[in-house]
């Protein structure tokens, strides 16, 4: 390895916000002096917008329109053609991130369908005979503190085989396990291939403290199982991400989940209350958006299985903000 | 007068011993002897000869013979089978000697009288054990995106890991069926180790999935007997990771500047530590199932120091929540012991979360009893009354955490609520065998109550009766209880039905037992014990709960009649026939013995007993005892022998000698012991006799006996009484009815004596040839006949013995005693004391000489004269000037007046002349030429 290229971005954490100055230094580390036509840097961010397998069918007229969209972007030439000394040099740089005109400092947000990601890059050119160097690094943006009192939002809820509602007609299959929700739909009390009748008995209560949530904050609840005839198997807590695509003639809206949490293991005691506790995960979750082009929403789904093979999901939309 | 130096003249006593034998003549072949064995010939014999002298040769016939030594050893040698028969227990505790050193410094906030974890881990892994075949599922994900993770974004990098961790979803999984105990645990342990080889190597992501793998075992409870030792094994993998953890990000913390305090603030964690720790907790935030979530998370609970100070105070309670999502009431119940067991190490202020532990698990208590129990069981095969047994250790960890320490109220809560639930067997025995032991004891009778009420299908009742005893033995009930509780115990112990339950109840109430009652009770229970266990010889499996209950007896009876006279315990010994079990308990019983007889005894009953016991162990010997075994038991033996007294009654303490004598002869030490014995018994009955000269050759020869049994301080013992007989003699003995002059017997004993004292060490406390200065004092001392010259001849004697003494070698030894000569070795200062003696006893001797210079006396000055010329000639350096002109001149005084036999004379002039050809001998010549013989004229 003869001449390494590194980024050191100054916050150990590498989260910044508008208006702030993100500074760090790179460092050129090498056992000889090193020959060069160059050295710059460029700060980038961006948000890719990605159409889903499934949606590509329906939409395809407007597949191509879907641009990544550029936030900011801008390049500094930090060192003339030149020649460094063997060793390390450390080169300090500075970026206000300031926005041109009305354009918003996005959150940063790893998704499938939309990306929001911001990337520093140094690049340094060097003869023909070299290979140009490169090091890229993401820095993480954060949005500014949401204006407004923030105010809790408890619900509660009660779930018995009657408040179910897509519960299907038509005996089980036996030995045919049920498939995982992966992609629910939002707003639906579901229960997969069982007819009501044939459902046993049960009776689950329960609330989450606010589904108004603080993105730094747990979500958190309670469940409790007051009766069911059938024993409990597991009981998950899935977040599901909800990426709208498109504009006003057409968009695309896909959810798929970030993360599932099994909260109970086993048949749990009956009357006493479990516990709801979820941390939102770190760049894949972010304050709910909403723009023009693209929407970024969350929601949770309490899944409870039972026994032999019933699986039961209650769905609570989520507002995720920053304060 | 002048003073004559004495030199000694260094003698060669091999080579003088030499030429005074025959020389041997060697035979010629074809001579006559009749001992010559007639077949062999000559050539014959030259070829063993050679073959004898080649090492080679020797060597390589050898190898086709079999060694009866390797023999034994062929096969599995003993130490490799000891590692394979090790149990686990024994095998954890030696892979964790370290690991408990370091729990001990983070116990130390919680005080001594915490009973650590790492006592319990190993009473755990011996109990839970299984036969039954176990299986362990693993998913370690392929080691894809480990090389090229360095080209990833950073985001893309989250996200494989994040992926990875959920790689078990993608089958990378491995499952081990089948493995025996063993090999589970040897597995578990390569986990252990593969966690550490992860660690070193910087692939923090696998370390964690193995983590996360490991802890997800415990959710798993088919073979649920093991599940207890699992849970042992686990935990000691989080340990490891949590402690890994928590040492990376302190090493953060420490930078070039300062070292961070062991009670840091958050404050003092700088900003990469804190991300470092927030990354650990966000990605176990992550992690899908619940068990690994929780496990994991309380293993790095120590973590949130970095950052925050409140951070353990707030997690505590909220993994205490998370433990209800559990809903297998044993992984619940373990879990939470794992939880009071962090924070008892991190936090063990946090007195709450322990009881929120506590009540948590009472409201769910019920769910043991519950359908899905039962149905688990049902599948699995197990009993009930071996389910409920499995409880135990968690929740006596838990019960122990929180009773720790705790106010009398907490306590006495926990109890009430305890008691209000029905089936609370199992409640009652953590409650027993982790509340303080005197909180249960002054509340025995209500225990007795309660265990009485509780169903017999659930927790075992010997089980409880025996926490009980535990208390018991531990602290005192109320006297006025007392023999009712025994009384109330024992009724229901005694009815047990199998001796294995039996003897473990009965074994803990023997202490309670023989602490607070008499004999009469202790033969009541030892009878029964006995009765129970010898039906189908059921005392063979359960030797070392006998073994204890005999401890315990003896603990408590320190006076040996009484112990002997109870009627059933030579009886009870009976019981241990195997013989290795038999000599343990002897030991134990002859240890005890000599720790607490204070006085000697001659009680009969002591006697026939500990003589008894004594055989047992001598007979255990044989040749493949360890020097160790014989050395401790001839150490048990010899306390026995030396506490044997039968006061004046000599004769049946030598009877006692004589028999123990025939019964130990197998262990020297208990033999040398009986030879001290014994001459301690001639040392006291010597004075008794009257003749004093068969006093002084007895001590003589009890001297030379103890010299020879190498006890050297009763030797010094016998030689000082000896020396200070010799005062004593009378002039006159009665010998044959004449009386008779003593001296020339006197004479005879002292020179006898001397060539005692040539090899009797000095002893290091006293001067440099003590014994000598001494015994030459009292000959000065002693008043001798006036006209005789045995003092002067006694003095000679003494110049022959002090020139032996500075020889560098001896003329002779005793085996195994070292004298004088390898003790100073020739040292410089020694020799000088010699000599200084020498020169005194010399000036004595010329004194005397000139003494006899009156006519009627010139005889004797002749031939004391002549005496003295001849022990200078062969004791003394006659290189030495001196030395030779003093021999020349006595010389001359034997001969001055006539008084010299002339053939004497010319005999030993003969003699010098012969000396003087041997070849360092030569300088005689010269003094030969000086010697005139003088004719008579």
């Amino acid at each position: 390895m003869g001449t390494a290229l590194d980024i050191k971005i100054k916050r150990a954490n590498k989260v910044y916000h508008a208006g702030e100055v993100l500074s760090g230094v790179v460092v050129i580390s090498s056992k000889d002096s090193v020959q060069h036509q160059g050295v710059s840097l460029t700060m980038e961010g961006t948000v890719n917008l990605q159409l889903s397998a499934k949606s590509v069918g329906v939409f395809e007229a407007f597949y191509n329109s879907v641009k990544p969209i550029q936030i900011i972007n801008s390049t500094i030439e930090m060192v003339k053609p030149g020649k460094f000394p063997s060793g390390k040099t450390e080169i300090p740089f500075e970026f206000p991130l300031h926005l041109k005109g009305n354009k918003v400092l996005y959150e940063t947000y790893h998704g499938v369908f939309v990306n929001i990601q911001y990337t520093l890059r140094c690049d340094m050119k060097r003869s023909l005979l070299a290979k140009d160097l490169t090091k890229t690094c993401e820095f993480i943006v954060h949005s500014a503190p949401q204006k407004g009192k923030f105010t809790p939002s408890p619900v509660d809820f009660t779930i018995t085989p009657e408040t179910l509602q897509n519960v299907k007609e038509g005996s089980q299959k036996s030995g045919h396990p049920c498939s995982r929700p992966s992609s629910v739909l939002p707003g639906q009390r579901q229960v997969c291939r069982v007819k009501r009748a044939l459902l046993p008995k049960f009776l689950l209560r329960g609330h989450l403290n606010s589904t108004n949530c603080v993105i730094t904050q747990p979500l958190t609840g309670e469940l409790v199982v007051e009766s069911s005839e059938a024993a409990i198997r597991s009981v998950e807590l899935q977040l599901v991400r909800v990426e709208t695509c498109g504009c006003a003639e057409g968009y695309a809206r896909d959810a798929t989940e970030i993360q599932n949490i099994q909260i109970a293991d086993g048949d749990v005691c009956r009357g006493l209350s479990v516990p709801i506790y979820m941390v939102f995960p770190r760049l894949f979750t972010c304050p709910t958006l909403e723009t023009t082009n693209f929407k970024v929403e969350f929601e949770v789904n309490i899944v409870v299985l039972l026994h032999p093979d019933h699986l039961i999901t209650e769905n609570f939309p989520l507002k995720l903000c920053r304060i | 007068m002048a003073v004559f130096p004495w030199h000694s003249r260094n003698r060669n006593y091999k080579a003088e011993f030499a030429s005074c034998r025959l020389e041997a003549v060697p035979l010629e072949f074809g001579d006559y002897h009749p001992l010559k064995p007639i077949t062999v010939t000559e050539s014959k014999t030259k070829k063993v000869n050679r073959k004898g002298s080649t090492s080679s040769t020797s060597s390589s016939s050898s190898s086709s013979v079999v060694d009866p030594l390797s023999s034994v050893l062929d096969g599995t040698d003993p130490l490799s089978m000891f590692a394979a028969t090790a149990d686990p227990a024994a095998l954890a505790a030696a892979m964790d000697s370290s690991r408990r050193k370091r729990d001990r410094d983070d116990n130390s906030v919680v005080g001594s009288d915490f009973e650590p974890w790492t006592n319990k881990r190993g009473e755990i892994l011996a109990r839970y054990t299984t036969t039954e075949k176990l299986s362990i599922n693993l998913f370690m994900g392929s080691e894809k995106g480990k090389a090229g993770t360095a080209t990833l974004a950073m985001s893309e990098k989250v996200r494989t890991r994040l992926e990875e961790l959920d790689d078990f979803e993608e089958g990378s999984q491995k499952e081990l069926l089948n493995l025996t105990q063993q090999d589970y645990v040897n597995r578990i342990e390569e986990l252990n180790q593969s966690l550490k080889d992860a660690w070193a190597s910087d692939q923090k992501v696998k370390a964690l999935k193995i983590v996360i793998q490991c802890s997800k075992l415990l959710s798993d409870t088919s073979v649920i007997q093991f599940y207890p030792s699992k849970f042992v094994l686990i935990t000691d993998i989080l340990d490891t990771f949590g402690k890994l953890v928590y040492e990376r990000i302190f090493s953060m913390c420490v930078d070039s500047r300062s070292v961070l305090p062991d009670h840091f603030s958050p404050e003092n964690a700088n900003d990469t530590a804190k991300e470092t720790c927030l990354n650990w907790f966000f990605k176990i935030a992550s992690i899908r199932e619940l068990i690994p979530r929780f496990y994991v998370e309380a293993s790095i609970l120590k973590c949130n120091k970095f950052l925050s100070k409140t951070g353990i105070s707030e997690c505590l309670p909220r993994l205490t929540c998370m433990i209800r999502g559990i809903g297998d009431p044993l992984v619940s119940v373990y879990a939470r012991a794992y939880l009071c067991r962090v924070g008892m190490e991190v936090a063990p202020h946090l007195k709450e979360t322990l009881n929120k532990n506590f009540f948590d698990f009472l409201l769910t208590f019920k769910q043991i009893h519950g359908d899905t129990v039962q149905n688990q069981l049902v599948v699995q095969g197990v009993e009930l009354p071996s389910y409920l047994p499995l409880y135990p250790p968690a929740m006596d960890w838990i019960f122990q955490c929180i009773s720790y320490h705790a106010p009398e109220a907490l306590l006495t809560e926990m109890m009430e609520r305890c008691k209000k639930l029905g089936n609370n067997a199992l409640l009652l025995n953590s409650v027993m065998s982790a509340f303080r032991a005197e909180f249960i004891a002054t509340r025995s009778m209500d225990f007795i109550g309660m265990i009485k009420e509780c169903d017999e299908s659930g927790f075992p009742k010997h089980l409880l009766f025996r926490s009980l005893g535990l208390n018991l033995a531990l602290a005192d009930p109320p006297e006025s209880d007392r023999l009712q509780i025994l009384n109330e115990a024992w009724k229901v112990i005694t009815k047990l039905k199998n001796p294995q339950d039996y003897i473990n109840c009965a074994e803990v109430w023997v202490e309670y037992t023989c602490k607070h009652f008499t004999k009469r009770e202790v033969n009541t229970v030892l009878a029964d014990v006995i009765k129970h266990m010898t039906p189908d010889r059921a005392f063979e499996d359960s030797y070392p709960q006998l073994q204890l209950i005999i401890k315990k007896v003896i603990a408590h009876f320190h006076d040996f009649s009484v112990l002997f006279s109870v009627e059933k315990f030579l009886p009870f010994l009976d019981m241990f026939q195997k013989e290795s079990v038999r000599v343990e308990v002897c030991k134990c019983i002859m240890d005890a013995f000599i720790k607490h007889q204070q006085e000697p005894t001659k009680d009969p009953v002591i006697l026939n007993a500990l003589l008894h016991v004594c055989k047992t162990m001598h007979d255990s010997v044989n040749a493949l005892t360890l020097e160790d075994e014989k050395r401790m038991l001839s150490y048990l033996i010899n306390g026995f022998i030396k506490m044997v007294s039968f006061g004046r009654d000599f004769e049946q303490q030598l009877s006692f000698y004589v028999e123990s004598r025939s019964m130990f002869c197998n262990l020297e030490p208990v033999l040398v012991q009986l030879i001290h014995a014994c001459v301690a018994y001639c040392f006291i009955t010597i004075p008794s006799l009257a003749g004093i000269f068969t006093r002084l050759n007895l001590y003589l020869h009890s001297g030379q006996v103890a010299l020879a049994n190498q006890c050297l301080s009763q030797a010094d013992a016998f030689f000082k009484a000896a020396i200070s007989l010799v005062p004593e003699v009378p002039k006159m003995i009665n010998i044959d009815g004449k009386m008779r002059p003593s001296e020339s017997f006197l004479l005879e004993f002292l020179c006898n004596f001397f060539s005692t004292l040539l090899i009797v060490p000095d002893h290091p406390e006293h001067g440099v040839l003590f014994l000598v200065r001494e015994l030459l004092n009292v000959i000065q001392d002693y008043t001798w006949e006036d006209n005789s010259d045995e003092k002067i001849r006694i003095y000679t004697c003494v110049l022959h013995l002090l020139s032996a003494m500075s020889q560098e070698t001896y003329l002779y030894h005793i085996d195994k005693v070292d004298s004088n000569d390898s003790l100073y070795g020739g040292d410089s200062k020694f020799l000088a004391e010699n000599n200084k003696l020498c020169e005194t006893v010399m000036a004595q001797i010329l004194e005397h000489l000139k003494t006899l210079a009156k006519d009627e006396a010139l005889k004797r000055q002749s031939s004391l004269g002549l005496s003295f010329f001849n022990s200078i000639l062969a004791h003394g350096d006659l290189r030495n000037n001196k030395l030779n002109q003093l021999s020349v001149n006595l010389w001359h005084l034997a001969q001055r007046h006539g008084c010299a036999d002339t053939r004497t004379m010319v005999k030993t002039l003969e003699y010098i002349k012969k000396q003087s050809k041997q070849p360092d001998m030569t300088h005689l010549t010269e003094l030969a030429l000086r010697l005139p013989l003088q004719t008579r004229t």
